[in-house]
């Protein structure tokens, strides 16, 4: 045990727990105190995220399994920090400060609660990227999605009621299929520990085999429902285009969530023995799927809601697609593209709301979407107070630019270089060497097509909002508006300039992932915290 | 017994998904309700059928008289989480109720 420092695991989950508890105590009057409270948490969990970064990639072996009340592996609940948690946890970190921040000028004060369901979602994300036990996912998974029905409804009005109770009904059988992959996992393994889980998998008798795969795949799609996969995601452009803007920021996190928990049991459970690349097939033809579905909506839009809803759609079918390859080079890029694209997401969502504040220019197009889509949305909270950014038109011109080129994939930001590193891999000059085959070729056209459509559409939407604009007024929009979508662009551009350390810490996850002989004897082998004198226990030293 | 069970926890599915592709909320809500209770049997049957059986490990009493204690731990974690999200998916479809006047899924109103 390497002191005080091993604690800061637990950290992203208490941190916002408390202070959601907390935030319930003061009264919704009270908004600038509640406001600070959550602010000051989100700082917390960019420093402490930051710390664990820089502590799980030093050069110290760190250990980063926590046993939960001190139970031994595979009785107790683990939480495992390892490279690509860290990395997870920090990029939650990151785009929770933006789009509080955000949320601050105006977006809080229109209902109940809004920090406390914010804090609760935080404690779901952190958990589930954390967890290294498969029910105990389930559990965050819960905590997360309980807070993200409230936040999606935040705002109210008929068109959030609405896409929210689709989204409810959609995660409520996600969640119940969830649980019954889970248990048909425990019933023919009898662990619910993913360490012990991919340590027993070689051992299982053949027909006990096909049970075990079968609650894989059940699982699988449950995942799959978040992660947007194509016939599970007709629910996600509607809810994040109807959500308010910064919950839609945040929400760019939740469906790499579900990419993340594939990626990591993927590599886990099945990448070598017995049924090594299980479902290989399904997310490379789902995620080809996915992304010609996601293009072909980002090509339809007339409303820049839904195109980033589309969006995010095209970035998970990238992101599956490359998981169906499995090649170590092409992921490292995906592991990249993975960050890029959820930070220009959240930045474009968050932009959108401020490009189309009292936008009438495009108002007969949108009338046209709202009627295929349902009705306006009438009681847009009031302005708020506070200083309001000068040369509007051109700062918010220069963002809306900078998502286009992120989208799209063209230099110089990172979207380039991601989608260059994920490309090069796959033509063969990175790492495998090999002539790309067919399926490989088909990844590339797909990959360059839905750049060129992202950059079509945000081309046309460009000209129509900032050039054609007919009443040519300005939106009021205020410096804590502006400053978070900066703040996330920048971080992209920091991404450009650090592509190579940047590079290097993708390679090394990609590479820690695919030994999952590492994490299994770091979960097994990690002993209990021996009791103090005098205290009888009889969990200490069980193993 | 376990034709009983995986009868009566088909029975439920069955049910359930029919309910769910239902156009009314009403009929939605309780398709989800049955589809929760078939999982939580589900669960509850992985860990063996047994009746009149303690999920205690004592000294001196072999484990194949023992029910597995961690399929009924689940499935208490599972109703008391599906049991707060239906009753939020009801405010909600009150709430819809509300807002577009009528109990369809897609807020129309279809005289069928």
């Amino acid at each position: 045990m390497s002191g005080w420092t091993h604690h800061l695991i637990i950290a992203p989950i208490l941190v916002p727990l408390v202070v959601a508890a907390l935030l319930l105590f003061f009264d919704e009057r009270q908004r600038v105190v509640k406001a600070m409270i959550s602010l000051a948490s989100t700082l917390i969990l960019v420093v402490v995220s930051l710390a664990l970064l820089r502590i799980e990639s030093g050069p110290n072996d760190f250990d980063g399994v926590y046993l939960l009340g001190n139970w031994v592996a595979p009785f107790g609940i683990v939480l495992v920090l390892d490279a690509l948690s860290a990395l997870m946890l920090l990029l939650t970190a990151l785009l929770s400060v933006a789009t509080l921040v955000f949320s601050l000028a105006r977006w809080h004060a229109v209902g109940a609660h809004f920090h406390t369901m914010f804090q609760l979602l935080l404690v779901g994300l952190n958990g589930a990227f954390l967890t290294g036990d498969l029910f105990n996912l389930f559990v965050f998974f819960e905590v997360m999605l309980a807070a993200s029905y409230g936040l999606l409804l935040h705002g109210s009005g008929p068109l959030r009621v609405k896409a929210g109770m689709h989204y409810i009904a959609v995660n409520l059988a996600a969640a119940l299929l969830f649980l019954i992959g889970v248990s048909l996992i425990y019933g023919t393994t009898g662990t619910l520990n993913m360490a012990d889980l991919a340590a027993r998998i070689p051992d299982i008798e053949p027909d006990r085999m096909m049970l075990m795969e079968a609650g894989a795949g059940v699982l699988g799609i449950a995942f799959l429902i978040k992660a947007g996969m194509w016939p599970l995601c007709f629910w996600l452009p509607t809810a994040y285009s109807a959500a308010s803007a910064p919950v839609a920021g945040i929400f760019a996190i939740m469906s790499k969530l579900g990419i993340y928990i594939i990626l990591r049991l993927t590599m886990l459970l099945f990448g070598e023995g017995p049924s090594a690349g299980f479902g290989a097939d399904v997310l490379l033809y789902g995620g080809m799927a996915t992304i010609i579905f996601g293009t072909i909506g980002v090509l339809a839009s007339q409303a820049l809601g839904r195109l980033a809803g589309f969006s995010v759609l095209v970035s998970s079918g990238t992101l599956l697609m490359v998981l169906g390859i499995n090649d170590g080079a092409i992921s490292s890029g995906a592991l990249l593209y993975l960050v890029s694209s959820t930070l220009t997401i959240s930045a474009f969502f968050m932009l959108i709301e401020l490009v189309e504040r009292g936008q009438d220019a495009g108002a007969i197009v949108l009338a046209v979407t709202m009627e295929a889509y349902g009705d306006a949305d009438e009681d847009e909270p009031e302005e708020g107070d506070g200083v309001t950014m000068p040369g509007t038109m051109a700062v918010l011109g220069i963002c809306f630019a900078a998502c286009g080129i992120l989208l799209s994939g063209l230099p110089p930001l990172s979207g380039f270089i991601a989608k260059f590193a994920m490309l090069s891999a796959m033509m063969g000059t990175g790492a495998i060497g090999v002539p790309p085959t067919a399926t490989v070729w088909v990844l590339v056209v797909l990959v360059i097509l839905s750049g060129i459509a992202a950059l079509i559409s945000m081309t046309r939407a460009g000209i129509r909002t900032f050039w054609s604009s007919l009443e040519g007024t300005v939106p009021r929009v205020l410096v804590i508006e502006i400053v978070p979508v900066m703040f996330l662009l920048f971080l992209t551009l920091a991404l450009t300039v650090q592509a190579g350390p940047a590079m290097q810490y993708m390679d090394t996850t990609i590479r820690s992932l695919s030994n999952p002989r590492i994490y299994i004897d770091a979960v097994r082998n990690a002993a209990a915290v021996p009791d103090y004198e005098g205290v009888s226990s009889t969990n200490a030293g069980s193993k | 017994m376990e034709l009983v069970l995986a009868t009566a926890i088909g029975v439920m599915t069955g049910c359930g998904v029919w309910l769910i592709l239902r156009p009314r909320t009403y009929q939605v809500i309780v398709g989800l309700s049955l589809l929760s209770y078939a999982v939580n049997l589900f669960i509850f049957g992985v860990g063996g059928v047994k009746t009149n059986v303690p999920p205690i490990l004592v000294d001196d009493v072999p484990t194949t008289t023992l029910a597995d204690p961690v399929p009924q731990a689940l499935v208490l974690t599972a109703i008391v989480i599906g049991f707060a999200t239906t009753a939020l998916f009801l405010v909600v479809l009150l709430a819809s109720r509300g807002l577009t006047g009528t109990d369809h899924v897609d807020g129309r109103n279809d005289p069928k």
